[in-house]
């Protein structure tokens, strides 16, 4: 018997029935669209064209996925330490602010210190707006879920409606355009650099529309450094043991509240890099609606990502490619509510699909242990 | 075909198999109607899969099940109920807000309009409870009444739901020895009135005592079906084992020295708030083993979780090594080279959703070999694992499975392992050979002989007075929150313990603690 072979088996059948649920959502779409006097077929091949039927599409798909990526682990990582961090929405919109603050503050600073500073302030700020509800948890049994939710419209609050208003001068609801020497780099500019522009994609890289810029690549190592973290190092074994079962942690002296807050910084931290790749990557200064409920997304994504850090990639690249590919199902007439219905059907089944596998365990459980 | 006339059920041939284990290999097991069957074996040899089959919650991948001489196919517990079988498992499934009656009903309530029927709930279960001696409190809550209470609202459930052969699985390993009794005569009463009664146990005693057949299972195989009167206990634990088993410990006079352990005027409560240890004050000394001896649910818990950092305490102090170690947390105290043994495995000793290797470093997970600079050393923590699993004998998957799958006793054994391998001085032992089979017994109580002999400290809680008494040099017995006696273990004996026990002062007065 291969010791590994158990545990691929159970990855493959959890990637399975996610499949499983994004299929059943597509089939029950289908009824949708024929209500539009519209093909399915039609409608899905625009949906699988736009995301992935060319160079550009693909590569847009994986910058759309960018923050689902991040919000998605944002959420599971506290998932695995048994809280359930709604908050990733207010921590996307306070990294996004700081960094579009220090964007554009600081007007001679050099690339290599400017963009790594905005990055880390942006990140800080986040983590120390998720870290909060976790001492509030840890401290005096806040539940996270009321803390969370709370501090997402004291971030809304903050950023959008008296931060923005701040530099009203603009004429626009956003914060002043940050210096280049904060922009993240874009692939679209690949061809300008003296180096880069002998790659051998760097021509279909410089077709316009291409908007993939750096952050996808810190969204992947993120994930990596998360998975490294959650299953290879002492802080991760403690934080999936409480998860698992407090008591039983407790008896082995673990520290629950070290973990709570310690997780809930990491993964503000982590939701604040979306906002932060938002405004240094794609608009170039904090705007309203920038946010566009990628926090929000980012259960779904990690639900459908099994709240493994890898499986979160899988699950921000399926909405990534949703959202890029439902731009093409508009063009091609189908109205954005039946996309925006299909978006959310696949959230649904996924849902839909936990339940079942709680469902399923407890079944096991309850033959399984004496 | 049944192979008997008279079998209620004969089950053929059954195989099941999980990932990596053949629970049940060809077993063959017949039930005569109206008899008491005790189905006996090792850790692991397959009991609880066999009866979880029977009951519907497994489907076997091999064999037959005949039910009053028909073939019978079982899709879950419904179909079982259906034909008459219930089953009491060991972890009840009752619903802790409701009441006993609401409780019994649930899920076949008789009404009235929309409404639960209560005054013919109430009627049928007064009538079933009388009938057959099962005292229970109609209208308590659930959270409220004791273990054996709430086993006797599992069985009322099943009778309810009109059960013929009723399957019990370890259910005297939660109860009290006056609850084991009155038990015993619940089971005489149901087989009065005809009924089949199937029940897994690891003590023999109780074999011997109140089943007419006993099937024994080793390694997933159906070993033999003998009747009860034609063997000694010996017998069927050589059965079990395959081996000849020593059933009474041998061991030494104890040697004890300096007084590691000391425990001063202690005041703990409980979770709601109402003292539980009352002004207790302990000692422990090297090399010796005290025992603690009382009905559960005297203090003993509350006693444990504090000294073990797990409770707040009201007032009292502790010192180990006449260190003051009173304010210390879990893991401090564990450095201070403590091991426990809690009395919830799945609650407190293990993480049931961790993999045995994880498990087995619980507590030491962050010091050197098993974590270094804060990156978990796995490769090593493999090698330490496949060493303890063998040394302790921890069977049922190797170290890539996850605890829940280890059967009852081995998941015991696989917390004993853990806490019994960093040269404890002072060892905590509250129900320690609870679940286990005969030759583990052996094996753990060894194992804790060992440990006094080496110079550690041991305090034992068992709930098990014979456990207690051929274990401990000194007994102390706890009533009610307070230490009513402290005797030499060879100067007392079950009817002096148990009287003291349960608060009707004994005529002897042993040796005082100071
Ligand atoms: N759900 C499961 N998944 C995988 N293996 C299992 C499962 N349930 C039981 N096993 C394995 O099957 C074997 C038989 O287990 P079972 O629980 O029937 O033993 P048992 O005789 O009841 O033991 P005990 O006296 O310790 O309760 C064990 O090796 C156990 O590890
Ligand atoms: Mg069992």
């Amino acid at each position: 018997m291969n010791k590994y072979s158990d545990k691929i088996k159970s990855v493959l059948t959890d990637l399975g029935l996610s499949l499983l649920s994004i299929i059943v959502a597509l089939i029950v779409g289908t009824l949708f669209i024929y209500l539009t006097d519209k093909s399915p077929l039609d409608a899905y091949s625009a949906l699988y064209i736009g995301a992935f039927g060319s160079f550009r599409a693909i590569v847009n798909t994986l910058w759309r996925s960018t923050p689902l990526i991040l919000t998605g682990l944002a959420v599971a990582l506290p998932f695995r330490a048994g809280l359930f961090n709604i908050g990733a929405e207010g921590q996307l919109l306070m990294g996004g602010f700081t960094a579009g603050i220090v964007g554009f503050y600081f007007t001679s600073l050099p690339t290599i210190i400017h963009l790594p500073f905005a990055i880390i302030a942006g990140m800080f700020v986040a983590g120390l707006w998720g870290g909060l509800p976790g001492v509030l948890k840890a401290k005096l049994d806040v539940h996270e879920v009321i803390a969370t939710i709370m501090l997402n419209y004291i971030a809304m609050a903050l950023t959008i409606n008296y931060g923005i208003n701040l530099f009203k001068e603009t004429g626009r609801p956003a914060t002043p355009r940050i210096m280049k020497s904060a922009a993240m780099f874009n692939f679209n500019n690949m061809n300008k650099y003296p180096f880069l522009k002998d790659l051998p994609l760097s021509d279909l890289f410089s077709q316009p529309a291409i908007r993939l810029h750096l952050n996808f690549f810190l969204a992947v190592i993120a994930a990596v450094i998360l998975w490294y973290l959650l299953f290879k190092t002492t802080l991760g074994y403690e934080l999936r043991a409480v998860g698992f079962n407090p008591d039983g942690a407790e008896y082995g002296g673990i520290k629950a509240s070290k973990s709570i807050i310690t997780v809930m910084f990491i993964s503000g931290a982590v939701a604040g890099l979306a906002g932060v790749g938002e405004v240094l990557g794609t608009h170039f200064s904090f705007m309203q609606g920038m946010d566009a409920g990628y926090g929000f997304t980012g259960i779904a994504v990690a639900l459908i990502g099994q709240t493994h850090p890898i499986g979160v990639i899988l699950g921000g690249l399926l909405f990534g490619a949703l959202a890029q590919g439902g731009l093409e199902m508009q063009f091609s007439g189908i109205p954005s509510e039946i996309v925006m219905l299909i978006q959310a059907l696949v959230i649904f089944f996924v849902a839909a699909l936990q339940v079942f596998k709680v469902y399923l365990a407890k079944r096991k459980a309850k033959g399984g242990v004496e | 075909m049944p192979r008997e006339d008279n079998y209620i059920l004969d089950m053929q041939d059954i195989t099941k198999i999980f990932p990596g284990v053949k629970a049940n290999d060809n077993v063959n097991l017949s039930i005569k109607g109206g008899e008491i069957h005790a189905l006996v074996g090792e850790n692991g040899a397959g009991k609880t899969t066999l009866m979880n089959v029977l009951y519907g919650l497994y489907e076997p991948d091999g064999g037959q099940i005949f039910y009053e001489g028909n073939e019978v196919d079982l899709d879950g517990p419904e179909d079982a109920i259906k034909l008459g079988i219930g089953m009491v498992h060991q972890h009840f499934m009752l619903v802790e807000p409701l009441t006993v009656t609401e409780n019994i009903v649930l899920g076949s309530e008789p009404r009235s309009g929309l409404m639960l029927d209560q005054k013919t709930a109430q009627k049928d279960v007064k009538e079933i409870s009388e009938k057959y001696g099962l005292f229970v409190d109609p209208e308590a809550k659930i959270q409220d009444i004791s273990v054996g209470m709430q086993q006797r609202v599992e069985i009322i459930k099943t009778l309810y739901r009109g059960a013929e052969l009723l399957i019990f699985d370890e259910p005297t390993a939660v109860l009290t020895p006056q609850e084991i009794d009155e038990l015993f005569d619940i089971f005489k009463s149901l087989k009065e009135q005809g009924k089949t009664i199937i029940f897994i146990t690891h003590k023999l005693k109780e074999v011997k005592t109140i089943s007419d057949r006993i099937t024994v299972l080793r390694s997933g195989k159906s070993i033999d079906t003998v009747n009860t009167e034609d063997v000694t206990k010996e017998d069927v634990a050589e059965l079990m084992v395959g081996r000849q088993v020593l059933l009474e410990v041998e061991k030494t006079e104890a040697n004890p020295g300096e007084e590691i352990f000391k425990i001063e005027n202690l005041n703990v409560n409980d979770n709601r708030e109402l003292p539980a240890v009352k002004d207790i004050s302990l000692s422990v000394k090297k090399g010796e083993i005290l025992g603690i001896a009382g009905v559960e649910g005297n203090g003993q818990s509350e006693l444990i979780e504090a000294i073990t950092g797990l409770r707040k305490i009201k007032s009292g102090k502790f010192e180990l090594r006449g260190k003051d170690i009173t304010n210390f947390n879990a893991r401090e105290i564990k450095r201070e080279k403590v091991a426990h043994i809690p009395e919830d495995r799945q609650k407190r000793g293990l993480i049931m959703d961790f993999d045995l290797k994880e498990n087995i470093i619980l507590g030491y997970h962050d010091l050197e070999p098993f974590s270094r600079n804060g990156i978990m050393q796995y490769d090593n923590i493999a090698q330490y694992t496949e060493d303890l699993i063998e040394k302790y004998d921890v069977r049922g998957g190797g170290m890539e499975s996850q605890a829940k799958n280890l059967s009852g006793g081995n998941q015991q054994k696989l917390i004993v392992a853990r806490e019994f391998s960093h040269d404890p001085e002072f060892l905590i032992a509250s129900q320690p050979t609870r679940g286990v089979d005969v030759g583990s017994i052996e094996f753990i109580h060894n194992q804790i002989i060992d440990r006094r002999d080496d110079g550690a400290g041991v305090l034992l809680v068992s709930a098990e007075l014979s456990e207690v008494l051929s274990l401990s040099d000194r007994i102390a017995v706890i009533f009610e929150g307070e230490i009513v006696d402290v005797l030499k273990a060879s100067e007392t004996d079950e009817r002096e313990l148990g009287k003291l026990m349960t608060g009707s002062q004994a005529e002897a007065g042993g040796e005082s603690n100071e």
